[in-house]
């Protein structure tokens, strides 16, 4: 059993401090927003989230080409962390966004581009998971994994576009002037430096969770390799 | 029942290794010879590709097994269609390219399945592997032959489905569109039907890893035939179309990149 190593338990420590630090900027340094109030404040975590979501999407493929390029079982173990993460915190993103829905557009959901291509997204993973869990041999597993891994990815922004063609009504914070999006807003400094903070909050979260994670895959590999000797 | 696999190339191919290995010539012929091996190389591979497409199209003009399952279940589909959603005048004039391409994705997975499930069974796909020929040749092989029966099906059901609901689908537009979108179909299924052969799950992983990733192709197909059927202006008709060769173009390049792992043994 390797030890855990101690920049981990350093690295844990400080996505501790950080991210509380970016949960008392949104409730008290952050202003209320005029409008939309206390719910605005969904807003943070809320592209926080889909940040991570994509970033881990973003790993797996990288992951999967180098893991074609080089066939290093390590890159295999880091293209499956990174998915598994990326779809929890897409899952985030989508819940996170529904609550803020609800007042704002008064309903739960509504099939707008980036709804759609983020529920898209979840079913690609979806099926990376279960193409996974139908094979056997780990050499074919890490190989379709990365494949999937590269094809998923690439369809994203594609669905994306796809959708886009119709009208959105999801408000575009940062960047483009969309005057048929509902519940826009105008960042003050102080929100902007809030949202800043929770970007890095949530990506000290993701570089955690994923350093737990590759080093679970490597622990799990190691487990099976001292079953298959104990069985022989 | 015919053997499945008549693939027999007539001549290996050049052994590249092989030729660089013999000592260095001068410029002149290195650039002679270079020219003549990758000529050599291309009508090689096309060769290959051709025996691939040739030996599918054979066996199925001999068993006929999946063109007339697929066109079954295609018109079972439609038929399907018109009692959920009561295919009445109204109706049909907003949702016949929905229909239509519902059928096509359907009928197309089953096809998909089939056709690499047959490689599977009897070992062909191992033989296939052996053949001293380019493996993307017996992908763009078999994703040739997938059209030809997509697109068959197709111009079964398009005449059938004018007769049915008294709509004129043969429109020089909407065939372009059913072209361009069954390419985009087939070279991403292709690619996904021989991983799913080779899964456990194997029967319900195609459609589950398909659709997803097919949703671009899915929605500008049906947008820009649900364009033509209406009549609609051009303007609003060329993103999806320009949407519909991206598509084709990003996957049978990625599809060409990637073959090779995934029938790698």
């Amino acid at each position: 059993m390797q030890a855990k190593p101690r920049w981990l338990s350093i690295l844990d420590g400080v996505t501790a401090v950080i991210f509380a630090a970016a949960v008392a900027m949104v409730f008290f340094y952050a202003p209320e927003e005029a409008v939309m109030g206390m719910v605005q404040k969904v807003f943070y975590f809320h592209v926080s989230a889909g940040w991570v979501g994509m970033l881990g999407f973003l790993v797996a493929m990288i992951a999967g080409i180098i893991y074609l390029r080089t066939g290093d079982h390590k890159w295999d173990i880091a293209g499956l962390a990174a998915v598994e993460i990326g779809m929890v915190f897409a899952l985030i993103n989508i819940v996170s966004g529904s609550i803020w829905a609800r007042p704002i557009w008064n309903t739960w959901w509504t099939w707008d581009p980036r709804l759609t291509t983020a529920t898209i997204m979840e079913l690609i993973y979806a099926a990376y998971l279960m193409l996974r869990a139908g094979i056997e041999d780990p050499d074919r597993r890490a190989r379709f994994g990365a494949v999937y891994a590269i094809i998923g990815f690439i369809s994203v922004p594609l669905t994306f576009l796809s959708i886009r063609i119709f009208r959105t009504i999801h408000p575009v914070v940062i960047g483009g002037e969309d005057p048929s999006a509902k519940g826009a807003f105008d960042m003050t400094p102080k929100m902007l430096q809030t949202f800043m903070f929770s970007l890095l909050a949530f990506s000290f979260v993701f570089a955690d969770l994923f350093w737990h994670r590759v080093r679970l895959g490597q622990l799990a590999d190691k487990v099976e390799q001292l079953r298959l000797k104990l069985i022989q | 029942m015919p053997p499945k696999s008549i693939l027999t190339p007539e001549k290996p191919a050049e052994m590249p290794a092989l030729k660089r290995a013999k000592e260095p010539a001068p410029a002149s012929r290195v650039e002679a010879t270079r020219a003549a091996s990758a000529d050599r190389r291309a009508s090689s591979f096309l060769r290959a590709m051709a025996a691939v497409l040739w030996k599918d199209l054979a066996a199925e003009l001999r068993s006929r097994e999946m063109i007339s399952a697929m066109l079954v279940f295609a018109l079972l589909v439609i038929l399907i269609f018109n009692f959920a959603l009561e295919l009445d005048a109204q109706a049909r004039a907003n949702v016949t390219a929905g229909v239509l391409w519902v059928t096509f994705a359907f009928a197309g997975t089953l096809g998909l399945n089939r056709s690499m499930a047959i490689e599977k069974d009897r070992g062909c796909l191992d033989g296939l592997l052996l053949a001293p020929v380019d493996r993307s040749a017996i992908y763009f092989g078999k994703a040739l032959g997938n059209l030809v029966f997509m697109l068959t099906v197709a111009a079964i059901v398009l005449p059938v489905y004018s007769l049915l609901y008294n709509i004129n689908t043969l429109l020089p537009g909407l065939i372009g569109v059913v072209l361009l979108g069954s390419i985009g179909y087939v070279a991403v299924g292709t690619l996904l039907a021989s991983m799913a052969v080779q899964a456990r799950t194997r029967d319900i992983l195609l459609p589950i890893l398909l659709f997803p990733v097919a949703v671009p192709v899915v929605v500008a197909a049906v947008k820009a035939s649900s364009g033509f059927l209406q009549a609609a202006d051009m303007a609003d008709i060329w993103p999806w179309i320009n949407l519909l060769i991206a598509y084709d173009v990003i996957f049978v390049a990625v599809a060409y990149m990637v073959f090779d792992y995934v029938v790698e043994e």
